[in-house]
């Protein structure tokens, strides 16, 4: 089994993420350049964090018409899993494949720090091996993590329990002081309606070895290749 | 054909750099103004008439320059070019 990792000019997660998968998952993690027209055969796409393309235009935007992303869009559509990260998450959205966007933080600074947040669906195949509720403890490193969406698209978010991770503290308490961004009902990740392409903004990947003394990411990467078995 | 593509903020999305220089200016002692907004403006020319032009511009709106969720925009014909 293996795990695409779409890197852009830019990219700076996609080398966590191979470890993350690596030692979590049975899956093997290939490099695909975002020049190729086609993604290997996989049973996993990731798209990394990171600042492709400097975050010119708006972030993820020109990332989000790399020739891969042609491909990446038919097999996401077609019910592949897809995880987003972070940068990744913005490539998402710009691409089509998340509803919503991502802007700047109401905040006005970058941030680079760790934060909970909690588990609203933990059933779907990113998120089974949490517990529903729980608080977890995940690095955000973000100027645009600012989830936006018009209030018909927010809708149809939360009518299909899409809705997979809220900034919260550590109580699990999600309020306007809890929001590190600004975003809509401190919206730190969502599905798709079908619920195989995840894009989120905290760092799984950062929170899964000894050396961060982190690892609630860990289960995220248990839960995919749970499901893939 | 030169063209400008003004591209703002859609009315009630935040924009935070907006507030940074609202806020600056009024530091500076700057009173009697408000609902400061930054966007930006793209110069293309197009290797077309006008009309075919304004087609092709708003189609690159369309397809990368514009996050139409959060930002209107608006072609502008430069005459004098």
């Amino acid at each position: 089994m293996k795990a695409s990792i779409i890197v852009f000019p830019g990219s700076n997660c996609d080398r966590d993420i191979a470890v993350s998968i690596k030692k979590l998952t049975d899956l093997e993690p290939i490099m695909v350049w975002h020049k190729e027209t086609s993604i290997p055969d996989s049973d996993l796409i990731v798209i990394p964090g990171g600042f492709t393309f400097g975050d010119y235009l708006r972030c993820g935007s020109i990332a989000a018409n790399s020739p891969i992303m042609n491909d990446v869009i038919k097999k996401a559509t077609d019910g592949l899993p897809t995880l987003g990260i972070c940068n990744g998450f913005q490539i998402l959205t710009e691409s089509g494949l998340l509803p919503g966007t991502l802007i700047k933080n109401d905040c006005l600074s970058f941030l680079c720090k760790t934060v909970s947040i909690r588990v609203e669906n933990n059933e779907t195949n990113f998120s089974k091996k949490y517990k529903q509720n729980e608080v977890i403890n995940i690095p955000i490193a973000h100027n645009e993590g600012n989830f936006f969406a018009n209030e018909d698209t927010l809708k149809k978010i939360k009518d299909s329990n899409q809705i997979i991770f809220k900034y919260c503290n550590q109580n699990g308490e999600v309020n306007n002081e809890t929001n590190p961004n600004g975003s809509i009902e401190n919206i730190a990740g969502i599905t798709n309606e079908q619920g195989n392409v995840l894009g989120m903004m905290p760092h799984p990947e950062r929170a899964t070895c000894e050396i961060t003394k982190l690892s609630d990411g860990e289960n995220l990467f248990k839960s995919i290749s749970e499901f893939l078995l | 054909m030169k063209l400008n593509v003004k591209i703002m903020p859609k009315n009630g999305v935040l924009d935070p750099q907006g507030k940074a220089i609202e806020n600056s200016l009024s530091q500076l002692g700057f009173k009697n103004f408000s609902e400061i907004r930054q966007g930006k403006i793209i110069e293309i020319d197009i290797d077309a008439d006008k009309d075919q032009a304004i087609n092709i511009a708003d189609e690159m709106c369309k397809k990368l320059l514009v996050n139409l969720i959060i930002e209107d925009y608006e072609i502008i014909f430069d005459r004098e070019k």
